[in-house]
């Protein structure tokens, strides 16, 4: 039995150790916002936060997620940043066919967790690791950054 | 849920099975033709029920009959039905629609979306589906007042009398439901419109930023079953011997099956159906493809574009026009095999049971895909249901006359005789064929003493799209397939003299459309070409451009505009160049200049685009603003990266670190300018596309001096290229 803190919920899994995480929560929890996307972290379609970093659950064994607290797009709009980019991508009329979109939010959010007031140069840094292929990267940029003016108005993250 | 709904769903599932597979209605379809027509004789009857649920709660359900695969069909078809409805905007739903005869396309025929036709074909039939449930509700609620209807309008989700009482739709809607479907329905004129035109945010967004949307990859049904499947190494392979005892004894394993695309590793989920597939042991009979290359190919059609092919387009005296030529310039463009590599890998669920198929797909040919689940399946195409799901991208790798993904999934539920979800990894996906065809073309011009060029003469080899499959008898004319010829034999440039023809390959690598189809390589090698006449008279492209697009007001239009916003003959930052092409494609019009810079690795960046675009009458600018920047990239990635190539037999690419795409980080900034129209809607999901590799190409000759004539443009290729200048 594998114990995985997910969204602020224990859960217990009968799965091997090293099945990727991303399966185990889209399949066992049935978290299905994570999405598979390549299988070998070069896309970012499947990135969750652990403890708070993005990272592409795809490439993480399910056993080294223990203890660790696991945050999805189901959940990320319960945390400031979040919410920031959630409401900013809707704005900005961001996704286009969706798909890689929870992993972009995920990105994006973390990022700003991280740095509130990123340059271009550093949001292209960060997520040019999350694939588009509808090309939405320009909404991206400036959804960002509007996520980015609207925490700053509301005071200290 | 009560509402407008006077004919039952089963009535017209009925209907839906007494429509013929793949049946299309037109003969040959002119995507342009029918863009700016539109007003023949209907194809369809104005059915309001089968469109508009209204719920007591005054919401309004829109069922769509189109696909949303990124393109805003969730938004801008209800828009237009919502034009003439006079709902409130913010009670209304959508909902994909089930298979049925009263959703099929109004040009086609069947249920499907592509060719960029979604708006254009939907734009009356959904405005006269709202005018009429308007009508409806407006005549339950005099005939409920006893007043003439004539003392009611409708507003925002209620019918209002002159007296100031009002119903919601809400109240009405039972009613309604219950009176005929007006006869004449009378449609606003476009100075009227109040939210067609109008920057409308996408109805989808709120769920696709929290991980409520559902794409095919997302269904789960009790019982159900993961499989991957093994597939030969090599197109058109078949299982010499199969060795199933380790994979059965891999941890939750359930099943091994065999179906005709190979064999089937059915699982609890989908780590242990994969680990079950790579303990199989297959010997495959590889076929006459294994011999198969991409470099021997490629020869193969060089030779073959310097022969004679069938004639696609003549005009004018080739020879005549070669011998009085001052000046002749020939060249040589290839493009190679390209994935639609959409983010969600292809997938299918598949519920079939003794006298019902249940099917849960991203898909964008409803009807192909139930008939063929309903001929494997042995039922009737009415047994079998189909669930649009969000697709995670469509880009028509979707829309596959053979119905690939949907078949072997039906194979698989019908061997294993359990629900199951088939899922392609992504080098699955990548390895899966129905590739955008190589192209070779063999092109020769001649000037005249004033640098006019008067003859045209271009030879095309390449695989067929629609050889084969139920699309042949329409769009293939005297053995020349529309798609390997459009945007070449339809030039708009005025040559005198003109030869277009075709040799129609014939190679084991299934070939599909691929966003914009043959516009895609054609648009690149007509417009670089025209890029090089320009140098070879010594004129400045736009110019030269300009002065042979008289008799096209609608090409001259963007291309002017996109040179104006993009201060074309203005100084540039050191290190740049400008490329400019134009196009039209599915009724649209599209210019773009590009701004591009060179590095000494031969690495190209795109600065800026700039873009121009006629699609006649908008409905949704918010749209078509966001699918111009969705072509561009999508473009990009295959000017500057995609190749698949093969080698003995075999695919040489997998995953998206040996087929990239276009990453953030190498984003332009783009600039979409919108033509101001009347004209009826044409299609924006794939214009855009076109012109994007040869603004790139013509850009790179301005700043660099070196003209690349295949694709994608790699550094290699590019200091190759830098090198032998």
């Amino acid at each position: 039995m594998i114990t995985l803190e997910i969204n602020g919920k224990q859960h217990s899994v009968d799965v091997p150790a090293d099945v990727p995480l991303l399966w185990v929560i889209r399949e066992h929890l049935k978290l299905t916002g994570t999405k598979f996307g390549c299988g070998k972290g070069l896309c970012g379609s499947c990135t969750v936060h652990v403890d708070g970093k993005a990272e592409r659950s795809c490439q993480i064994p399910v056993a080294d997620a223990q203890g660790k607290k696991i945050t999805t797009i189901e959940a990320v709009g319960s945390t400031r940043s979040g919410a920031a980019v959630q409401k900013a991508w809707v704005a900005e009329d961001v996704p286009q066919c969706g798909y890689c979109q929870s992993g972009q939010i995920m990105q994006a959010a973390a990022l700003l967790a991280a740095n509130p007031k990123p340059t271009d140069a550093q949001i292209d840094d960060n997520l040019s690791g999350n694939l588009c292929r509808c090309g939405t990267y320009q909404r991206i940029r400036k959804a960002v950054h509007r996520a980015s003016r609207s925490l700053k108005k509301g005071g200290k993250s | 849920m009560s509402g407008i709904f006077n004919v039952s769903r089963r009535e017209f599932l009925k209907t839906g099975a007494l429509v013929g597979g793949g049946l299309i209605l037109g003969a040959h379809i002119d995507w342009a033709g029918a863009a700016e027509e539109g007003s023949k004789a209907k194809s369809y009857a104005i059915e309001p029920n089968a469109f508009v649920h209204i719920a007591p709660d005054n919401t309004v359900t829109i069922i769509v009959n189109h696909s949303e695969m990124g393109q805003g069909v969730y938004t801008s078809l209800p828009m237009l039905v919502n034009e003439e409805l006079e709902a409130d905007w913010k009670k209304i739903r959508f909902e994909s629609a089930p298979v049925a005869a009263v959703y099929n396309h109004t040009a086609f025929g069947m249920q499907m979306t592509g060719g960029s036709t979604s708006v254009w074909s939907e734009y009356d039939r959904l405005r006269e589906v709202g005018a009429a449930a308007r009508q409806m509700l407006i005549a339950a609620a005099a005939a409920t007042w006893k007043v003439d209807k004539k003392t009611c309008r409708a507003q925002k989700g209620k019918v209002v009398h002159t007296s100031g009482k009002f119903f919601t739709y809400g109240q009405l809607a039972e009613k309604a439901a219950a009176l005929p479907v007006p006869k004449d329905v009378k449609l606003k004129k476009a100075s009227a419109f109040k939210l067609i035109g109008r920057p409308t945010a996408r109805l989808d967004s709120p769920e696709k930023v929290n991980g409520a949307a559902k794409f095919g990859l997302d269904v789960f049904l009790p019982e159900m079953s993961v499989a991957v499947v093994a597939r030969p190494p090599v197109f058109g392979g078949k299982v010499k011997s199969l060795d199933a005892e380790k994979a059965k004894a891999v941890r939750g394993v359930k099943d091994v099956v065999q179906v005709p695309s190979g064999v089937a590793v059915l699982a609890s989920d989908f780590w242990q159906a994969k680990a079950g597939r790579d303990a199989l042991r297959i010997e495959w009979d590889e076929g006459p493809t294994a011999g198969l290359s991409t470099p021997g190919m490629k020869d193969q059609y060089a030779k073959l574009s310097k022969t004679p092919g069938k004639v696609a387009k003549k005009a004018g005296d080739i020879e005549a026009g070669l011998s009085s030529a001052v000046k002749t310039i020939s060249a040589e463009y290839h493009v190679p095999y390209l994935a639609h590599a959409t983010m969600e890998p292809l997938n299918c669920t598949v519920d079939m049971r003794p006298d019902s198929c249940e099917i849960w797909v991203g898909t964008q040919f409803q009807t192909v895909d139930r008939n063929a689940a309903a001929s494997i399946a042995g039922l009737k195409p009415e047994q079998v249901k189909i669930h649009t799901m969000f697709l995670g991208g469509g880009f028509g790798r979707r829309a596959n006359p053979a119905s690939d993904f949907v078949s072997e999934a039906v194979h698989v539920a019908k061997a294993a005789k359990t629900p199951v979800k088939v899922i392609w990894t992504r080098e699955d996906d990548t390895h899966g064929g129905y590739y955008r065809p190589f192209w070779y073309d063999s092109i020769s011009a001649g000037l005249d003493k004033t640098g006019k060029p008067i003859v045209w003469k271009h030879t095309i080899v390449g695989q067929s799209i629609v050889a084969g499959t139920f699309f042949e008898k329409v769009l293939v004319k005297d053995g020349i397939d529309n798609t390997s010829v459009e945007g070449a034999a339809d030039i708009p440039y005025a040559i005198p003299n003109i030869l277009v023809d075709l040799h129609t390959a014939s190679i084991g690598v299934p070939v599909l459309w691929w966003r914009s189809v043959g516009h895609s390589h054609t648009a690149f090698v007509v417009e670089s070409f025209l890029d090089e006449l320009a140098n070879a008279a010594q004129k400045d492209p736009f110019e030269f451009r300009k002065g042979l697009l008289a008799k096209h007001p609608r090409h001259l239009g963007v291309l002017t505009l996109a040179a104006e916003k993009a201060g074309w003959g203005r100084p540039l930052t050191k290190g740049r160049g400008r490329g400019i092409a134009v196009h039209e494609s599915f009724g649209t019009y599209v210019a773009e200049v590009a701004e591009v810079s060179v590095n000494k690795e031969g690495e190209l960046r795109v600065h800026r685009v700039v873009c121009a675009v006629d699609c006649g009458q908008t409905v949704n600018p918010e749209t078509i603003t966001a699918q111009v920047e969705s072509a561009i990239v999508f473009g990009l990635s295959a000017a500057l990266h995609g190749a698949i190539t093969i080698k003995g037999g075999r695919v040489e690419q997998g995953n998206f670190d040996d087929y990239p795409v276009l990453r953030l980080n190498e984003m332009p900034k783009v600039e979409v300018h919108i033509v101001k129209s009347r004209k009826k809607p044409g299609g924006i999901g794939e214009p855009a596309v076109p012109p994007i590799a040869p603004a790139v190409a013509n850009a790179l000759f301005s700043v660099a001096g070196i003209r690349l004539r295949e694709l994608p443009m790699k550094p290699e290729v590019v200091l190759a290229a830098m090198s032998k200048k």
